[in-house]
């Protein structure tokens, strides 16, 4: 039996005597450790999907069950202790403004009527997981978004819930911070084995830590399984896109990954313009020097409304054939420029 | 320059308007901030929708925020002999003035707790939260700024009514600005009244501005 199970799930909301259907049929299993993502373009019907999960949001047909037990037959007391057991963070943090970092994470406990000191104690040890515990006095207002997002992650956590949902955790956040919060929900996930369902618009975030994801689209479930299937044989049209979408839109998260192992090459960054477009300078620069390079990077950026071609090469060792290429590169008329860490 | 009766008058007029305006916005609030929670959470948009409850509370505001004040008093006298046994002095005039203020003070309440950021409400939902703790713990503490500076507002408004209800010997500064300055055409102790009320509203103003300045903790 699957942690989540969601049976012929349809939810129709009625705007202004309109009916509009935002699921339709959607049928899932998470089971308990996944890390599950739900994509789709926004109006796909992803965040009320989730909200769907903990019952914000009352299903107009179709059923939940979490742990077996079916959320609909639940009175409104069961209701609220079940959910005490699944945590919910969101895009823009949803903090109390009023209330300092500590108060903000012992919120849920007070909810249970856990003891004031205890709820502290649990609140301080926490931050230290999320790595925050300087900040323990601090107010909301006083945090950069990635570190309001980390108070959020602490307060969820601190009714030890066994299902975290994310509902666009990151979509508010640059990417270095992405990066960290992404990585901390992956630290949780393996230390205290809780399941984590995470909405997202971004493939990157899907690829970074996600081990099964669905599609959504207009409303329907049009693919689900194991990230890697599904990355590397998508079969719906809506799956197709969002992959190609993510080339341009997810780099920092490839690169990420590769950083630490080309770290030490020396690094050439090249700028093709108009001009040096027509000649193939790669290919007839292997050629000529008879080492091969590596193409650790490359896009095409509008700049200015024209576009400009940018790649980024690992020349091979050696001093003097590294100062013999970018001699090349200068005669070809292209724009050079070492870099060591490349962005 | 006055005789020193016309000045424990005029103290006394002090005393008595504060003693109005103080009394009668507690009692406001006693009435009208449970009416205004429960405005804003039987809203279509609240946490517990209730169209006919907002109907009959919304038609109750508007109703007696419509009435002006003096003839709300005049309306209200039968009432008031009731509940204080007369009909005027300052303690009587306090049943007109609660009436007049709760509806006022209960939409006031109502626009404050409707800037609470709905996603913060939704947060504590997910957290298993009941609807009272909601209130009490979420709503109520996240508009407290907004709430004071709607109670320093409500201070001022009810100061000037009570003023008005001198001209039914309600007492304090109005009711000697009514009978020196008008009656009697001693514009001296009118001047000096006018003062008076502006410095009281002045206090009021500062000191909720203040305060509400030193609780909000979103900057």
């Amino acid at each position: 039996m699957a942690e989540i199970e969601v049976r012929n799930l349809s939810k129709t909301f009625d705007l202004k005597g309109e009916k509009v259907q935002a699921l339709k049929d959607i049928n899932l299993d998470i089971e308990r450790g996944d890390i599950y993502g739900i994509i789709g373009m926004s109006g796909a019907g992803k965040s009320t999907l989730v909200r769907c999960l903990n019952f914000l949001e009352k299903p107009t047909e179709g059923k939940v069950f979490v742990d077996g037990n079916d959320l609909s037959r639940m009175t409104e007391k069961q209701m609220r202790r079940q959910r005490q057991s699944i945590a919910m963070i969101f895009q823009h943090f949803n903090l109390l403004m009023q209330k300092n970092v500590v108060d903000n994470i012992c919120f849920p406990l007070m909810i249970q009527g856990v003891k004031k000191a205890d709820a502290r104690k649990r609140a301080l040890e926490l931050l230290k997981i999320v790595d925050l515990e300087e900040k323990a006095n601090a107010y909301p207002s006083q945090l950069s978004g990635g570190q309001k997002q980390r108070v959020a992650i602490a307060r969820a956590l601190a009714s030890n819930p066994k299902i975290l949902l994310c509902d666009e955790a990151t979509s508010a956040l640059d990417p270095q911070t992405t990066a960290s919060i992404l990585a901390l929900l992956k630290d949780i996930n393996t230390r205290f084995g809780i399941t984590i369902v995470i909405i997202t618009h971004q493939m990157a975030v899907i690829r970074e830590i996600c081990t099964h994801v669905a599609i959504l689209n207009h409303g329907v479930l049009v693919e689900e399984g194991l990230v890697e299937d599904i990355f590397n044989h998508p079969k719906s049209e809506a799956a197709r896109e969002l992959i190609l979408g993510d080339i341009s839109e997810g780099q920092w998260n490839g690169e990420m990954r590769q950083k630490d192992r080309v770290m030490e090459d020396k690094c050439l960054r090249i700028v093709f313009t108009e001009n040096s477009a027509f000649e193939p300078v790669i290919a007839n620069m292997i050629l000529k020097f008879g080492v091969p390079v590596n193409i650790l990077k490359a896009n095409t950026k509008n700049v200015g409304g024209i576009a400009k071609g940018e790649m980024i090469l690992g020349l091979p060792e050696g001093r003097e054939l590294q100062e013999q290429i970018k001699q090349y590169m200068l005669d070809k008329g292209l724009e050079i420029e070492e870099v060591s860490e490349y962005v | 320059m006055f005789s020193q009766e016309i000045i424990n008058m005029l103290i006394r007029g002090v005393g008595e308007s504060l003693y109005m305006t103080l009394v009668s916005t507690f009692f406001g609030y006693v009435l009208g901030l449970p009416m205004g929670i429960l405005l804003t959470i039987s809203d279509k948009n609240g946490i517990k929708p209730n169209a006919v409850l907002y109907r009959i509370l919304d038609v109750i505001a508007n109703l007696f925020r419509s009435i002006p004040f003096l003839i709300l008093l005049v309306l209200l006298i039968p009432f008031t002999k009731l509940i204080v046994g007369k009909s005027y002095g300052s303690t009587a005039i306090i049943v007109p003035l609660v009436i007049a203020a709760a509806p006022y003070i209960a939409r006031m309440v109502e626009s404050s707790l409707n800037e609470v950021d709905p996603g913060v409400i939704e947060a504590a939902r997910s957290m298993g939260a009941s609807n009272f703790t909601i209130v009490t713990k979420v709503m109520l503490v996240e508009a407290r700024t907004s709430l004071i500076v709607g109670m320093t507002i409500t201070l001022g408004t009810i100061l000037g009514y009570s003023a008005m209800a001198g001209t039914v010997g309600a007492g304090g500064l109005g009711d000697i600005a009514i009978r020196y300055g008008y009656y009697r055409y001693e514009s001296g102790i009118m001047i000096v009244t006018v003062v008076l009320l502006v410095v009281l509203f002045q206090v009021f103003q500062t000191i909720g501005m203040k305060l509400s300045a030193r609780l909000d903790k979103r900057k």
